[in-house]
């Protein structure tokens, strides 16, 4: 047992040496940040796993169990991906001590998908003084992808709050060019982006379509006396730039006061569960709002053949997970997004090669965008999400209809 | 709650008895303690350059949990008045240096006075009507201030100074032209110089005769009332002192982070603090350390252990050391002393 014990040790290491001596050999060709060998890539990423925000962890479980999938297939190029996820518990200071770990202790060769708008302002000037990438950040401020020469290694990925009110713009001008709107928006920077992305692109006719414009502090406890203002100035479009809480208020309250404008919801509140239930399914009805993800949680695209690949994922390696949650899509598509770059990046797998990649995305589609969605990037832009379609509530569920609609490049 | 300080109370009680008998021990007592105090120094001074930078990061931010714990121990462990607000008055003094440094380019050194200043203040302003309130009822009171804050700090008249949800991003300082060392070092010490400077002020404090009146109002304040102290003076005071040091340490957290946002300031905090002064023994001021560094690392080896289960973990780890060391490291330490004493004799 021993010599047979011993031998077999005596193999590994001779394995071990001999790998060793083959890495050596080839790096001469090959290209290496840290945290890479020839058979692995070390990657970073930081999660609200507890706290105030912990519903999003979901998302980290998603992508570890994706890039599980992935090794399990053979790795990228030959590399198994090592994810290395830490909590910060949704809190700032937390999440600078997460991301100084990852790169000064682990030596990841980047942190990919590091959520909430807090924690990445608190953590993007280090990473960029470090020259370390934040990619593919899950928040859709539009600071992060706005300035590639101030924040050349901060890139996000989702279409920006921006975009995002740029496409409703498009939409209203194309369709209801005579509208008269009017405008619920919460005042803090998320708000405020959404609200410019639409303003410019209304552009010159801005300021004659927006009649009323009325804003609400995360704070206070009801948003009825604005909506009656809105009501008051004769809108007939009501853009409804809201987090959950308030959007479920402003359905009840328009249903109420029997308001009936057309009405337009952003993207962050159109929560079946959390925001149209409790507002009421029938008050919900024919309200609008905009996608670039495919909604898997419908029943009906359980049959999608589009889709097979993603439930087998979830069949195979997130088995016990709540199907209705619809953050598992996005964590898919921006894993299969981090895929392909690394694919891209071939045995250049340098922290600038990562970011020249993540710049170079030409016409990049998964199965779970929507149809016609595409993902560019390039040196001076970006944004990777920028196109998105309309949709609607049927009282059961968001449909898709129209064209795909592109934010205005912004560079 | 209120348990470790009556055990911490009943012990020093009969650690004063056994010194006023033992007088040799008590000088015996002594040296061990400046003996522990230089060597504590030596390791401190040591650590930036034995570890990476991240982790010498990590030390200076157990220092800046340290402070606030020192200041929430002078409130808590010596005045017996409770606070669930410390995270509140952490805040303060973290926005005071950060609106300093971003607005006005102040220089960081002197954005700790500033802060410490500004705590005081409103520590002292805030005591005076929690006078009324004693025990749990303030432990009420000062929760609502700390639940309070993040909301007010994201308020939009004041959006101008605070930055909002956005919070302030501060340049992290570099260390005086001429001095041999990186950033993070250079922090490390600055961070470990003030922690010192405070932690004897506090020493003093605690042994001057204003200490002597806050110990007084702890153990029976109607005696304390009998023999003179001011109690509404002093129980502000002891507010007030106890905001200043917590505000220095929310001033050090901002400029070592580089980083304030409303998100940063919750009750969790607050609580961590609390858990940091009891597992650091309640009324023990060298406890401060040991407190620092549970809120710092066992989070991360909680998550270490398991990442779904991280706070289960934590919470088997805080009920373990809490059975094995009921009143902290204080009375670890001291039960080590006694022990070693013992032998000796």
């Amino acid at each position: 047992m021993l010599s047979y014990k011993v031998s077999r040790r005596g193999i590994a290491a001779g394995i071990l040496v001999a790998a060793a001596l083959a890495a050596s050999g080839a790096a001469a060709q090959k290209n290496y940040g840290p945290g890479v060998t020839d058979t692995e890539i070390k990657i970073g990423n930081i999660m609200p796993y507890s706290g105030p925000a912990s519903a999003y962890a979901v998302i980290g479980q998603t992508e570890e169990a994706y890039f599980k999938m992935i090794n399990d297939r053979g790795g990228i190029n030959g590399r198994r991906i090592n994810f290395v996820s830490y909590d910060d518990g949704y809190s700032p200071p937390k999440a600078v001590e997460q991301a100084r770990k990852l790169v000064e202790s682990d030596e990841v060769l980047f942190i990919f998908n590091p959520l909430g708008t807090p924690s990445n302002s608190a953590t993007m000037k280090y990473m960029n003084s470090k020259k370390v990438p934040q990619l593919f950040v899950a928040t859709g401020a539009t600071k992060f992808s706005e300035d590639p020469k101030t924040n050349p290694w901060t890139m996000g990925w989702q279409p920006s709050y921006q975009s995002e009110g740029n496409v409703y713009a498009k939409y209203i001008l194309t369709n209801h060019p005579n509208a008269k709107i009017g405008v619920l928006y919460q005042n803090d920077d998320y708000g405020k982006d959404v609200y410019k992305g639409l303003k410019d692109g209304l552009g010159d006719k801005a300021k004659s379509m927006i009649v009323a414009e009325a804003t609400y502090e995360v704070t206070e406890p009801t948003i009825d006396s604005q909506i009656l203002k809105l009501k008051a100035s004769g809108a007939d479009l009501f853009m409804d730039i809201t987090t959950p809480k308030f959007a479920a208020q402003a359905i009840k309250k328009v249903a109420e006061i029997g308001w009936k404008p057309l009405h337009i919801l952003n993207n962050v509140s159109i929560s079946t569960g959390s925001v149209l239930k409790p507002a009421g399914l029938e008050n919900a009805k024919e309200i609008l709002s905009a996608g670039y993800l495919k909604d898997a949680t419908d029943p009906k695209t359980k049959d999608d053949p589009t889709l097979k690949d993603y439930f087998a994922f979830l069949d195979k390696y997130l088995p016990d997970i709540d199907r209705a949650n619809g953050n598992l899509i996005y964590g898919y598509g921006v894993s299969q997004t981090m895929e392909q770059v690394l694919k891209q990046c071939g045995d250049n797998l340098t922290r600038e090669n990562i970011m020249k990649q993540a710049a170079n995305l030409k016409n990049f589609v998964s199965p779970v965008f929507l149809p016609g969605v595409k993902a560019n990037t390039g040196p001076n832009d970006y944004f990777v999400h920028e196109q998105l379609q309309m949709m609607k509530f049927d009282g059961q569920s968001w449909q898709f209809f129209g064209p795909i609609i592109s934010a205005e490049a912004k560079s | 709650m209120a348990v470790p300080v009556e055990s911490t109370l009943s012990s020093t009680a009969s650690d004063a008895v056994a010194a006023a008998e033992m007088p040799r021990s008590v000088r015996r007592g002594g040296s061990i303690a400046m003996v522990s105090g230089i060597l504590f120094v030596a390791i401190a001074i040591a650590i930036p350059l034995l570890f990476k930078n991240f982790v010498v990061f990590q030390f200076t931010q157990m220092l800046v949990y340290a402070i606030a714990i020192l200041g929430l121990n002078l409130l808590t462990g010596f005045n017996g008045q409770f606070s669930l607000g410390h995270s509140a008055f952490y805040a303060l003094g973290a926005y005071t240096a950060a609106i300093l440094m971003d607005q006005y380019s102040v220089s960081y050194i002197w954005t700790l006075p500033a802060a410490g200043i500004v705590c005081f203040v409103a520590g002292f302003l805030f005591g005076l009507p929690a006078l009324r309130l004693e025990g749990i009822y303030l432990a009420l009171a000062t929760f609502a201030l700390a639940i309070a804050t993040p909301q007010i700090l994201k308020l939009s008249p004041l959006e101008h100074w605070t930055g909002g949800v956005q919070g302030i991003v501060i340049i992290k300082p570099d260390p005086p032209p001429g001095v041999p060392l990186n950033q993070d070092q250079w922090l490390y010490y600055f961070t470990l110089a003030v922690a010192l400077l405070l932690y004897i002020l506090a020493r003093n404090l605690v042994k001057s005769r204003s200490g002597r009146a806050l110990m007084a109002i702890r153990d029976n304040p109607i005696a304390a009332r009998s023999m003179g102290v001011n109690l509404a003076l002093y129980k502000s005071l002891a507010f007030g002192t106890s905001a200043l040091y917590t505000g220095i340490a929310g001033a050090l957290g901002a400029i070592i982070v580089q980083f304030v946002a409303p998100d940063s300031f919750t009750i969790v905090l607050s609580i961590a603090f609390l858990v940091g002064l009891v597992v650091g023994g309640v009324g023990w001021l060298p406890g401060a350390i040991f407190g620092g560094a549970f809120v710092l690392f066992v989070p991360n080896i909680a998550e270490g252990v398991s990442k779904g289960l991280s706070g289960a973990v934590y919470g088997i780890i805080l009920i373990l050391l809490i059975y094995l060391m009921p009143t902290g490291a204080a009375g670890f330490v001291r039960a080590v002393l006694s022990r070693v004493s013992r032998v000796r004799s």
